[in-house]
């Protein structure tokens, strides 16, 4: 056994990011997830391992920090909450342009505007959808434990720097706020910057050197025909990921008539309502996707050869919903159970739903 | 004697001025007479003399010098419009031996920078911040900036601007020489070789400070933008020097290390 904690899901990722062998944090206080950067102060990893950890002026300053960080090859990232990240979209989408990799965490609170400090799922949109301006995706991992939110730092790490693109980690106030146990990763150092200008010296601005072109890093390019070459690249990334990244765990699907699927805590909550629904004799079972972009959209198609009724169970008015009906194309019935405004879901509450919305209805 | 050949003048010795070789061979977008590519040419030769092209990142901004890396040989990163000081930061922090300079107009770095622009001086980042006060968005067709004179007429303040609606003109740099973080701030022109020679000697030290990790250095350079402005290039310059010139004196503004830390420290509130 390695490293076992109890620790809440927020300061893992801090944990996570020094033992990955991140080089840079940056970020800006917003509740529910300010123990991440309160953690990484506390730890002060630049005495461990050399990671650089900057409390931002604001959202905007921290991913464009990131920005510079990533330009240079450099392992950076930052978490904030829902308002948070609706700064950062522009710097997230100038990211994506300039095909540079970072994680980015979203501890979900309820919305909209400041909305409450409570737990939510309403940002599945912005998330999966790109969210700022412009036709760009992130890799979308939705951690539902507090080992996941340790895992998915090195895994959104992995992904950002193998596809060149921001990868976001869609998380929530409950899985953030939570405390669990967890096995913690073991250190990795950081890479040190011979290293880096060996594995990524073909794109990284690292400066200027005689036997190559200089490297800019821009999301600008005024020749329509140029950029449109640039956006199909970047298509190219996206539908590569729709083949090779595709996450997720199917919980009693296999002669499941009803499917519930939802991730995050909404996961953790419908698990408990599969195995109330099974008790009274009902054939529930559970999709949840690790990924939502890519979303699972296969193996939902898949699971209509037997399902009767699909319910996307969501902390929100109903977004994941609108992809789970594409998946589903028409086949059978797709409904929607959700809470807002930071309301919890209950599994009495989701076994009511598959009940009335799904075999009743 | 004989008569002089051309030959015997064009040689290596004779030679007292070349284009740098860090500036490439790409044509200039700018309208004639503009600022910018005369400031362009002196952050060039800078890196050349100091030999540092391998170790120097430029952070573009949005604005008419958006395309500035097309025309010096470093490797260049591309902000977000005002966040350059930001992207800053984060290549700084994270390759502290870099030597990374900002290049901002006055509606990148004074209006919808201005949080970045304070911040980044605050903290003292140990960067070169290059500021293009021109006076309008030279970019997006000659609006209105924060830095436009009273009674100046632009394409958003067709009627001049007016105080009462638009406040007065930003003094950005002065304010940033308030900062503790600000290590030297000067404002300087280029619009005559004199200036030039001596916007080239503030660019110089301004670099060079960046290797000895004493804050920021930032160099206001007042510009011209003869075609926002609606002058041509001569006129333009004459109207820099009666209209801009009083209101933004050039010279240098602090030249100094960080102020004292104690005198802002406080007892521990926590044990
Ligand atoms: C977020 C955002 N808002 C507005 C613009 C449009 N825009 C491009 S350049 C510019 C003004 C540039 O003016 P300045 O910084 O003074 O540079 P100059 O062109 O005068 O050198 C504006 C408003 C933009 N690109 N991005
Ligand atoms: S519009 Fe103004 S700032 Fe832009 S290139 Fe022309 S003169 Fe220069
Ligand atoms: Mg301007």
């Amino acid at each position: 056994m390695g490293d076992l904690r109890l620790m809440k899901g927020n300061e893992v990722i801090a944990e996570a990011a020094i033992r990955c062998g991140c080089d840079g944090y940056f970020g800006y206080p917003i509740t529910p997830q300010s123990e991440v950067m309160e953690t990484l102060m506390l730890r002060r990893p630049w005495e461990e391992t050399g990671m650089v950890v900057l409390q931002a002026e604001s959202e905007v300053a921290s991913i464009n920090m990131m920005f510079g960080g990533a330009s240079s090859g450099k392992k950076v990232m930052t978490s904030s909450s829902s308002p948070g990240i609706s700064l950062m979209t522009e710097g997230i989408s100038y990211m994506a342009g300039a095909e540079l990799p970072g994680v980015i965490v979203n501890v979900q609170r309820g919305g909209p505007g400041l909305g409450t400090i409570q737990p939510s799922q309403a940002d599945y949109f912005q998330a999966t959808k790109g969210g700022g301006h412009g036709d760009y995706r992130l890799i979308v991992l939705a951690p539902n434990s507090v080992q996941e939110m340790n895992d998915f730092v090195d895994l959104g790490f992995e992904l950002s720097f193998k596809y060149r693109n921001p990868a976001l980690i869609l998380t929530d106030g409950v899985i953030g706020q939570m405390m669990e146990k967890v096995e913690l990763s073991e250190f990795k150092p950081r890479l040190t910057d011979k290293q880096i200008e060996e594995k990524y010296g073909e794109w990284i601005a690292s400066g200027k050197k005689p036997d190559r072109e200089r490297h800019i890093k821009t999301s600008l390019e005024m020749v329509s025909e140029v950029q449109e070459k640039n956006n199909e690249r970047f298509q190219a990334k996206y539908r590569a990921m729709e083949k090779d990244e595709v996450r997720f765990e199917a919980i009693q699907c296999d002669d499941a008539e009803y499917v519930i699927v939802a991730y995050g805590v909404s996961s953790r909550i419908s698990q408990k309502a599969v195995v109330l629904l099974r008790e009274q004799g009902i054939k529930a079972g559970l999709l949840r996707p690790i990924t939502l972009f890519p979303f699972p959209t296969q193996k939902i198609n898949q699971l209509t050869d037997k399902a009767k009724g699909f319910l996307s169970v969501e902390m929100s008015s109903g977004q994941m919903i609108e992809d789970v009906k594409l998946a589903v194309n028409g086949k059978t019935k797709v409904e929607h159970f959700g809470r807002m405004g930071g309301v919890i879901a209950t599994p009495g509450e989701v076994v009511d739903a598959v009940k009335q919305k799904l075999i009743g209805g | 004697m004989d008569e002089l050949q051309l030959a015997d003048i064009i040689k290596p010795e004779n030679k007292v001025y070349g284009k740098s070789k860090i500036m490439t061979d790409t044509p200039m977008h700018y309208c004639y007479g503009c600022s910018h590519g005369v400031v362009h040419k002196l952050i060039a030769e800078v890196i050349e003399e100091m030999n540092i092209q391998e170790d120097t990142i430029g952070i573009a901004p949005v604005g008419c010098s958006v395309m500035m890396y097309y025309y010096l040989d470093i490797d260049w990163l591309q902000a977000p419009h005002g966040r350059a000081p930001a992207v800053a930061t984060g290549y700084k922090r994270t390759n502290p031996k870099k030597y990374v300079f900002t290049y901002q107009g006055d509606g990148d770095l004074a209006a919808i920078g201005t949080a970045e622009t304070m911040h980044a001086v605050n903290r003292g980042e140990n960067i070169v911040m290059i500021f293009i006060n021109n006076a309008i968005y030279g970019m997006t067709g000659g609006q209105m900036a924060p830095t436009t004179m009273i009674g100046q007429s632009t394409s958003t303040s067709p009627h001049g601007r007016d105080v009462e609606v638009n406040g007065y003109p930003l003094k950005i740099t002065e304010l940033i020489a308030q900062l503790p973080g600000s290590a030297y701030v000067t404002r300087q022109s280029v619009h005559t070789p004199a200036t030039v020679r001596k916007c080239k000697k503030a660019i110089r030290k301004a670099f060079e400070n960046s290797a000895k990790n004493i804050g920021t250095s930032f160099i206001e350079v007042v510009s011209t933008c003869n075609s926002g402005w609606k002058l041509d290039p001569v006129e333009s310059n004459k109207w820099m020097e009666e209209n801009m010139f009083p209101f933004y004196p050039l010279g240098d503004i602090k030249d100094s290390v960080h102020d004292d830390v104690e005198k802002y420290s406080v007892q521990k509130n926590k044990k």
